[in-house]
């Protein structure tokens, strides 16, 4: 890693923290299609990849970039690519691809302001339901983030851990502050965190294999293209060889899978942070760049004895309703932060008892939320003594 | 191995119309793998959508079938992390040349080991019969009822001039010959393209007055030639069959395995 100030403290960009924590937790195989905010991800894969023996691969824009790496997954080997909005906006058919097929793959998008080019070099969270529901027809999807380097380290590799257990795409949503915010990253050691090899089947040779046939936990062991199993991928709704089909009760029992197998594990898939939420009467919530001017108002006003809470949101997607109702059960106040017109907080006024306690305190210029911004807002909301 | 070993019997019958021309292109593709004495946990066949991209479904390799226009960009993906395996990729000339034309010109630029089989119709057959960029004028479709005025690409042409290193021209009335092409394609170390002229009686032929499947066998026997051949010299309205280009261009793959001792001496 660049910049080493000794063996395992690094003075590093959140984009490096990324791609470093990608090859830490296995990837074999990048493709990619440069864009701002997020090419020193792919500039950094480009330098380590050969190095370590793995393969790297620059295509022709963000469509073939994720195709690319669909097609080095089902090799065998565990996958990411990365963009900003416009390639992220690119991606989205080949992305319902990956979900259809259930192709473990990582996906990052470092936001930048948008609609359309928008703000190539600055930040927001615009991208949230994006993610969501950017890819056409019904589906659940994964998606992560984080608010400064360690984190995002370790999101990353759970990125990559979720990725082979739910064998779907896992979307890391960071955005252009932590991309490019160098600070501390402390490498973890070789076996610190858990990393989760990909499933492959016990079904010897001559045996027919069912690609598509979830175990009684839902999870579906892969075969490697080039070994002996050989069956069919499509995007086309399928039965248990892969093969299409239009058979309505194999329709109805494959979008059941789809959505369950992540809705059903939304437990196992929640990360958040928690700080000062036990008698919090002010909750507020964020993810990403802005949970650290949340973060800092927060601690900031807990000096003067004012009971503000952060719940800072790793999972986005699928999201934590019900961890969202409980932190707020208690709170006079909720107050989302966030940069983009308003998204996470339609989730969080579905979520919670009192709709009507719920705020948004935002920013949408391209530059960074300040906590002054946040405090305007909280002065608005509970009055002049913030 | 028998030729009904490369099939997925279990998933006939088939998609496609009496008489289309995809299906003999599968007969010609199987009998050139037949010949090459190929292990088909080695082969893995990668298609977008439309009627020639359902191939993958019926043979026993690995078989991805993938998005509109996409495969290549799939199959790059596919090739890149494990060299060894053979890559066939079928294509409709819509998929392949016009939402697929980047990804197309790119995979020749490369000159990456993929075979590229462009099932040209002059037609998309799935969709129902609308024109595509290999259409070329005076074409009735139905997108283009009072016929197209749009100019179509020369296949070869535009795969050469991306770099492809293996070009040629099949049809599915010259079988044996294809066959033979697609024993060269696919042994051909790079890229290599092969058009292969498909009736479509379905929605080409129906429309454009060339009748029905054995019709349209007759007019490719009648309207193509041999490249070099005295009649294509004597008529060059003819199209011609064979092999445009042959080349030997240092390939994409091996050229990464040279990246990587480079970056492992560091
Ligand atoms: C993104 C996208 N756009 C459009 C389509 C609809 N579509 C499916 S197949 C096809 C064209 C098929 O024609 P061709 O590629 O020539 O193959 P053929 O069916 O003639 O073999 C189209 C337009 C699609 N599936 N995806
Ligand atoms: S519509 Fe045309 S291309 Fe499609 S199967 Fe029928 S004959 Fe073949
Ligand atoms: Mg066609």
């Amino acid at each position: 890693m660049t910049n080493k100030t000794n063996n395992k403290i690094a003075f590093v960009q959140g984009n490096e923290v990324c791609a470093e924590a990608a090859l830490y937790a296995g990837a074999g195989f990048y493709a990619g299609y440069p864009i701002t905010p997020s090419s020193e991800i792919m500039e950094h894969m480009a330098r380590r990849m050969p190095a370590m023996g793995r393969r790297f691969l620059q295509m022709e824009d963000e469509i073939a970039s994720l195709a690319a790496i669909i097609g080095a997954s089902l090799t065998g080997h565990k996958v990411m690519t990365a963009t900003s909005g416009p390639g992220f906006s690119l991606m989205q058919e080949t992305l319902g691809f990956a979900i259809m097929a259930e192709i473990p793959c990582v996906i990052v998008n470092v936001q930048r302001g948008g609609p359309s080019t928008g703000l190539p070099t600055q930040a927001a969270q615009g991208d949230v339901y994006q993610a969501r529901w950017g890819t056409h027809g019904d589906h659940a999807v994964i998606a992560l983030t984080a608010s400064n380097n360690q984190d995002l380290f370790e999101m990353t590799v759970e990125a990559f851990n979720m990725a082979e257990t739910y064998r779907t795409p896992v979307i890391v949503l960071i955005d252009e502050v932590i991309g490019h915010l160098r600070e501390k990253l402390q490498m973890p050691d070789p076996d610190e965190l858990e990393v989760v090899k990909r499933l492959r089947t016990a079904v010897p040779h001559g045996v027919d294999y069912h690609p598509y046939l979830p175990r009684e936990d839902g999870r579906l062991p892969m075969s490697d293209f080039g070994d002996k199993h050989r069956y069919n991928v499509t995007g086309l709704y399928h039965n248990m060889w892969g093969f299409p089909t239009t058979d309505p009760g194999v329709i109805d029992g494959l979008i059941h899978h789809l959505i369950d197998k992540i809705e059903n594990n939304l437990h196992q898939i929640t990360r958040y942070k928690e700080y000062y939420l036990s008698d919090a009467d002010c909750v507020l919530i964020s993810y990403g760049c802005s949970a650290r001017s949340a973060l800092h108002i927060v601690k900031n006003r807990r000096q003067r004895g004012m009971k503000l809470g952060l719940l800072e949101l790793q999972t986005l997607w699928p999201f934590p309703a019900g961890l969202v109702r409980e932190k707020c059960s208690g709170a006079q106040h909720i107050v989302v932060v966030e940069m983009n017109m308003g998204q996470v907080v339609h989730e969080v006024k579905r979520a919670v008892d009192h709709p009507e306690r719920v705020y948004l305190a935002n920013r949408v210029d391209g530059e960074f939320i300040t906590p002054t911004n946040i405090k305007n807002v909280l002065r608005v909301i509970m009055g002049r003594g913030v | 191995m028998a030729l009904q070993d490369y099939i997925r019997s279990r998933f006939f019958p088939h998609i496609w119309c009496v008489g289309c021309g995809h299906g003999t292109a599968l007969n010609a593709l199987l009998r050139a793998v037949e010949t090459l004495g190929l292990d088909p946990s080695d082969i893995v066949m990668v298609s977008g959508i439309g009627c020639s991209s359902r191939m993958p479904g019926y043979v026993d390799f690995h078989t991805l079938h993938t998005l509109h226009g996409r495969a290549l960009a799939f199959a790059t993906g596919t090739k890149m992390s494990k060299p060894e395996l053979t890559v066939l990729v079928p294509m409709g000339d819509g998929d392949a040349l016009a939402i697929g034309g980047n990804h197309f010109i790119h995979a020749c630029r490369r000159n990456i080991d993929i075979t590229a089989i462009v099932l040209n119709n002059r037609i998309y057959g799935m969709t129902g019969g609308q024109f595509s960029p290999l259409s070329g004028p005076g074409v009735v479709a139905t997108t283009a009822p009072y016929s197209t005025y749009d100019p179509a690409f020369d296949v070869m042409r535009l795969a050469v001039g991306a770099g492809a290193s293996f070009a040629a021209r099949g049809s599915t009335y010259h079988v044996v010959e294809l066959q033979q092409l697609l024993v060269k394609a696919i042994s051909h170390k790079g890229f290599s393209v092969i058009e292969v002229l498909s009736p479509c009686p379905t929605h080409f032929g129906r429309r454009n007055q060339q009748g029905d499947s054995v019709e349209m066998l007759e007019w490719l026997k009648a309207n193509t030639a041999k490249l070099g051949s005295k009649a294509a010299e004597e008529n060059p309205e003819l199209i011609t069959r064979g092999i445009f280009v042959e080349d030997e261009r240092p390939e994409y793959c091996e050229q990464y395995e040279r990246i990587l001792e480079q970056a492992r001496e560091g």
